[in-house]
Order: C-alpha cells, then sequence, then structure tokens
C-alpha cells in the first residue's frame, strides 16, 4: 500500500507508464502461482507416496526405496509399485480431471452449481456401461475391457446429443439450452438404466449399482495408460482457456468486446471437460463431489482467476480422492467400500457448509 | 470518426433496424433516445461488432468493423452493458486488468506496466481506493464506474506498444444504459465521470438510454430511434422537443433548459390518451 497511482497523478489522455510502476504491491501473478503450485502439488506429490504405504500389509518406505534390496527380493516395493501405485494413480488421474472439468463447466455455463456430470456425460457413460453388464457383451473385445469403451462411448454419446442441440437453433452456443438439454438427458438416460435395471437380474443390477457407486480398484498401470491419451488431450486443450475464462465471466458480450474469441472458447471447453469427464468416469466410475468441492474450495483459498483455479483444482481433486481412496480402503477393512460414498459423504456436508456461509 | 451507413438488421427474419444512418465526430457524445425495444441495444451490439448487419455499413475511421481484427478494435473500442453480473467473484483490480486482454499475447501475463495501466483507469473513474475489494460487495455505482475503468485500461498502451502504433487515434466507449438500473446518486457519479472522461481525455461515446435528462446533461448530439427508425437526428438543443417526445413515447412534455443544471430538461406531463399501455402507435 504505497506510493500506486492517486486520482491525480493520472488523468493524461494516455498517461506515460514508469518502468517498475506497480511492482510496490505483491499482485506477481507468477509469484501467486509459484506459491500455489508448490503447495497443492506438494500435497498431490505427498499423497501419491503416502498413500501406497497405507494397507492391510503394513510396509516401510525406506525399505521400499532401498536400492541394496533387489526387487524381486523387496515385497515392500512390490506391494508398492504393483499392488496400491497403480491405484494411486488412477485416484490422482481421475480427481485431478473431475476437478479441473468442474471450473471448466461451471465457467462456461457461468454457474457455480454446475458439475462434470450436469450435462449428461456420466449418464451417457452410465448407460453404456450397464448395457454392456446387463446384455451379457463380451467383457472383453480382442483384449480391451468393454465396460469402460462402452462408458467412454456413451459418455461421448451425450456430450455430442448436448453440444448438438445447443447449436442446432441458431448461430453461436447456447449455454442455456446445452444446460437444459444436460439435465434432461440426465434423467432420461437414468429412466432408461432404471427401465433395463427392473428387468434385470440380481447379479447383473448388483454389479451395475457398483460400478455406479464408483472405483479405483484398478488392476495394473493398463487402465491408466488406456486413459492417458484422452485426458492429455484435454488438459492441453485445458491449458489454452484460463485467460478467455476469466473474461467470460463478465458475461458473452464483454468478454467479446475485449478481443475474445467467445465461440471458439465455449466450444475448446465443452470438448476438453467432455473429453476429461468422459476418461474419468471410463476409468473409475461417475464419482460425485469432486468436480464441486474442490473448485469452490480452491476460490474460497486462492481467489478467481481460473490461471490459478485450474492447476490449483487439479492438484487438490487429485490429493482429495487419493486420500478417499485410503479412507475407503481402510475404514472398515477388510470391506472395501466404495470411494464414490467416501466423497459423497465428505464432500456432501462441506458443500452445505459452503452454501450457508454465503453472505 | 464512428459511422452508420443504412444498416439493416434482423434476428431471425424479425426486423429490428431499418436503415440507420448517423455519425459520431471524435471526441462526440451521441445519445441514441428511444422507447424499450425500438432496438437501442442492438444497435449499440452493431457498432461494438458484436453482431454484424444484414445490410448497410459500420466503420471506424473509414474501415468497415468486419475487416478490423478483434484484438485490434478491442485496443480502441469497449463496451459498458448494463449491468454486469459475475458468475465468480473477482477484485476490483482484477476486473480492471481483464481490459487489458487484447494487448496481451497468447498465455502472456500481465506486467507492471499493465498493472499500472489498469490502476490509472481506476484513479479515473475514482475507484482507485476499491482496487482489493470484491467486486460483487460494491454498490451498483461503484460497480459501473469499475466497469467503465474495466473498458478504459483496454485503449492503455504500454511503452512498447507506444512505438508501433500511430498515435493520436481516438478511443470509442459505447455505453448501453448506464444508469438505468441506479439510483439517483449513482446516477449522478456515473454521469460526472463520463463527462470528466469526455472533457479530460477526449473520450468518444455512444451512449444508448431511455432517460432523456440522462442524455440531455450529456450528449451534445442525439439519434432518436423508434421501431428500428431514426425518427430524428441532430444536436440536442435542435431534436429535444416537445413534439419529438410525443412521437418517441406517446406523452405530452414540458423540454426546457434548466438554468441550474445547464442543460435541457424533460418533464413528463401526461400520457396520451388513445395510447393504452404497451399498444403505442403502429404496433
Amino acid at each position: 500500500m504505497t506510493d500506486r497511482p492517486g486520482p491525480d497523478a493520472s488523468p493524461a489522455a494516455h498517461p506515460p507508464v514508469p518502468a517498475g510502476a506497480g511492482r510496490t504491491r505483491s499482485f506477481s501473478l507468477r509469484r501467486r502461482l509459484t506459491f500455489t503450485l508448490a503447495g497443492f502439488g506438494g500435497l498431490a506429490l505427498v499423497s501419491l507416496l503416502v498413500a501406497p504405504l497405507i494397507g492391510p500389509t503394513p510396509i516401510a518406505l525406506g525399505r521400499v526405496f532401498d536400492p541394496a534390496i533387489p526387487f524381486a527380493d523387496n515385497v515392500d516395493a512390490q506391494i508398492f509399485f504393483i499392488a496400491r501405485l497403480p491405484r494411486a494413480l488412477a485416484g490422482m488421474l481421475v480427481g485431478a480431471s473431475l476437478a479441473v472439468a468442474g471450473v471448466v463447466f461451471q465457467a462456461l455455463l457461468r454457474n457455480p452449481l454446475a458439475t462434470p456430470f450436469t450435462l449428461g456425460v456420466s449418464a451417457g457413460a452410465s448407460l453404456g456401461a450397464m448395457l454392456v453388464i446387463t446384455f451379457g457383451l463380451p467383457m472383453a473385445v480382442a483384449g480391451v475391457p468393454a465396460v469402460p469403451v462402452a462408458s467412454l462411448i456413451g459418455s461421448l454419446a451425450a456430450a455430442g446429443i448436448v453440444y448438438a442441440m445447443a447449436t442446432l437453433r441458431r448461430r453461436g452456443l447456447s449455454t442455456t439450452v446445452l444446460l437444459l438439454a444436460g439435465v434432461t438427458l440426465n434423467s432420461f438416460f437414468s429412466a432408461i438404466i432404471m427401465f433395463v435395471q427392473y428387468s434385470a437380474d440380481f447379479a447383473q443390477t448388483f454389479q451395475t449399482v457398483r460400478w455406479l457407486m464408483g472405483n479405483l480398484d484398478v488392476s495394473g498401470f493398463q487402465p491408466i495408460i488406456a486413459a492417458l491419451p484422452l485426458t492429455g488431450v484435454a488438459f492441453v486443450m485445458f491449458a489454452t482457456l484460463p485467460r478467455a475464462l476469466n473474461l467470460l465471466t463478465l458475461g458473452r458480450d464483454s468478454a467479446a468486446a475485449r478481443g475474445v474469441d467467445v465461440l471458439r472458447t465455449q466450444r475448446v471447453a465443452f470438448l476438453s471437460a467432455s473429453l476429461a469427464t468422459g476418461a474419468a468416469v471410463s476409468l473409475a466410475g461417475p464419482i460425485g463431489f469432486i468436480g464441486i468441492v474442490i473448485p469452490h474450495l480452491v476460490r474460497l483459498l486462492v481467489g478467481a482467476d481460473h490461471r490459478i483455479v485450474m492447476p490449483a483444482s487439479a492438484c487438490l481433486g487429485a490429493a482429495f480422492l487419493v486420500a478417499c481412496d485410503v479412507v475407503a480402503r481402510t475404514a472398515m477393512a477388510p470391506v472395501e467400500l466404495p470411494v464414490g460414498v467416501i466423497t459423497a459423504l465428505t464432500g456432501g456436508p462441506f458443500f452445505l457448509w459452503l452454501l450457508m456461509r454465503r453472505p | 470518426m464512428l459511422q452508420a451507413t443504412d444498416v439493416r438488421f434482423a434476428y431471425d427474419r424479425q426486423p429490428v433496424l431499418h436503415e440507420v444512418s448517423f455519425d459520431l465526430v471524435a471526441g462526440g457524445v451521441l445519445g441514441i433516445l428511444g422507447p424499450n425495444g425500438s432496438g437501442k441495444t442492438t444497435l449499440l451490439r452493431l457498432l461494438g461488432g458484436l453482431l454484424r448487419p444484414q445490410s448497410g455499413r459500420i466503420a471506424l475511421d473509414g474501415s468497415d468493423l468486419r475487416e478490423i481484427p478483434h484484438a485490434t478494435l478491442a485496443q480502441r473500442m469497449a463496451i459498458v452493458p448494463q449491468e454486469t453480473q459475475l458468475a465468480f467473484d473477482y477484485s476490483v483490480l482484477e476486473i480492471a486488468l481483464m481490459g487489458r486482454y487484447p494487448h496481451l499475447r497468447a498465455f502472456e501475463v500481465e506486467g507492471p506496466e499493465d498493472i499500472a495501466l489498469a490502476r490509472a483507469a481506476l484513479a479515473e473513474t475514482g475507484t482507485a481506493e476499491l482496487e482489493d475489494r470484491s467486486f460483487m460487495t460494491l454498490s451498483g455505482g461503484e460497480k459501473q464506474r469499475v466497469v467503465i475503468a474495466s473498458a478504459l485500461s483496454q485503449f492503455g498502451r504500454r511503452a512498447v506498444d507506444a512505438a508501433d502504433t500511430s498515435d493520436g487515434q481516438a478511443e470509442v466507449l459505447l455505453l448501453d444504459e448506464p444508469t438505468a438500473s441506479l439510483d439517483l446518486g449513482y446516477q449522478l457519479d456515473v454521469t460526472a465521470t463520463l463527462r470528466r472522461l469526455n472533457t479530460e481525455r477526449s473520450t468518444s461515446m455512444v451512449i444508448s438510454t431511455h432517460d432523456l435528462n440522462f442524455a440531455a446533461a450529456l450528449c451534445d448530439r442525439v439519434v432518436l430511434l423508434r421501431q428500428g427508425r431514426v425518427l430524428a437526428a441532430g444536436p440536442i438543443g435542435d431534436v429535444l422537443r416537445p413534439d419529438t417526445v410525443r412521437a418517441l413515447y406517446d406523452v405530452d412534455a414540458a423540454v426546457e433548459r434548466h438554468e441550474a443544471a445547464g442543460h435541457l430538461t424533460v418533464v413528463p406531463l401526461t400520457r396520451r390518451g388513445d395510447a393504452a399501455p404497451g399498444g403505442r402507435a403502429g404496433r
């Protein structure tokens, strides 16, 4: 709060800008970004290292990384890397994807209550997965497991339908139609799921319900590697968005008047967030609440600038889901709870509290 | 400098504007007056390049808006909407910095110069001391002045850029009903801010409004718009008369110069008897 330009220091038509002016206050975005990323990124990294240590068989971090013991004889390292690390990595991938997709959908729809599942992506994925489970289609085609593929196809089909609805009748993209079509598609797909479930046998229904609860129980690294290309594309697209999303907060016209290509931004936002959500859901099922709780918590902590909110949400979403999964694995051991139950049990009350503290 | 020639526009075959022509001179304040639904906001969006006319032409210093790249246009022309509702809460300084968007390259972060320019813009609208406040907690009048500051920061030139752009290019502010949602005190605040920008920075302005007294306080020329057609245009002293007010609003009014205010004032007297609400002539 030192020598900022006062009201009488400026009114010349194009005020000359002294070099270094404005450095007096700490509005350096780079510094804020560095600090935030160091904090949240550190948290994500710690969760990745600590989570695999926790489980029914206790293992020691020192032994895991002890170079003196060959891997074939190092049981701790085997449990760490083969049994538990894939699960933690899946949690990071899914948590980061859902959290950033939540941020992007909220900015695109200009609605703080939007989630990655608002636009029907998860209902489409659930429908795809349910059809494969119920109609006893082969669980793997040419070595590719069918349920994740079907859920991915379902989610992208839902996104395609919603997008087509929102662009069909007018030039540009109507976010109102997007929202209404998404909500409608969600109910419609849920109705189909219930209809089919009603006539399905007990075992299939049980399997479908388990899938709908969300679960990070990946077997090995393969599913993660399979999800990576799509997630990677989505995150590259995410990287181009933050500044335009900031301006979109002002409204479509105000953003356009400042030089933002609004339609292109909306398209990239919709496509990238749908891809990330589809990939995450096909890997772990529809895990709720991450996409809404994490973005709001992050905004509460670091402000609304998407250049900070997006990377911070990715890190915190990753750390949060990995932590929830540890609870899911250990809370009622040896029984494993579905991680979606833990995220909802912790996220739900937290979100209600967030709503209540709003003035 | 900003010129509309025979502009026609329709939303889905629903005609909104018919052959509208006028000219904003550099340093001038042009008012677009008319009742609700007369096409004011559409005209302003056309002037700002947010919509394209179906026929006719809108030109800034002789070049058609369609040929000016978005970012270049945004460095010379800014739009202030009637109301700004944020989906998420930004600080006042962050809002002002959003005006720097057209000056930044992809992935470029606002530098100290941009921050200084944004602060200078806040100072010009008398909102410098609000810079750390959250936008959502401001009063209506404060919000509107911060949004005007954000628009002004679009015009600011950094030392690096000043060299390669032809200097002395005037700036245009397009304001859509800037006082419509404000109470009397805030209306005067915003009016004073705009008048000062016009006299001190010679910012050119186009202001759409249905508030005749607000227009009379600020504008030197006005265009009267009724059902998408220009009813009359010219210096405000010539155009704002009891008969034009009657033609525009179906209201009998006294139009007199107010000595203390220093400009024309319009006092509405009676609604014309034959005009039922919503049933204006020609509808």
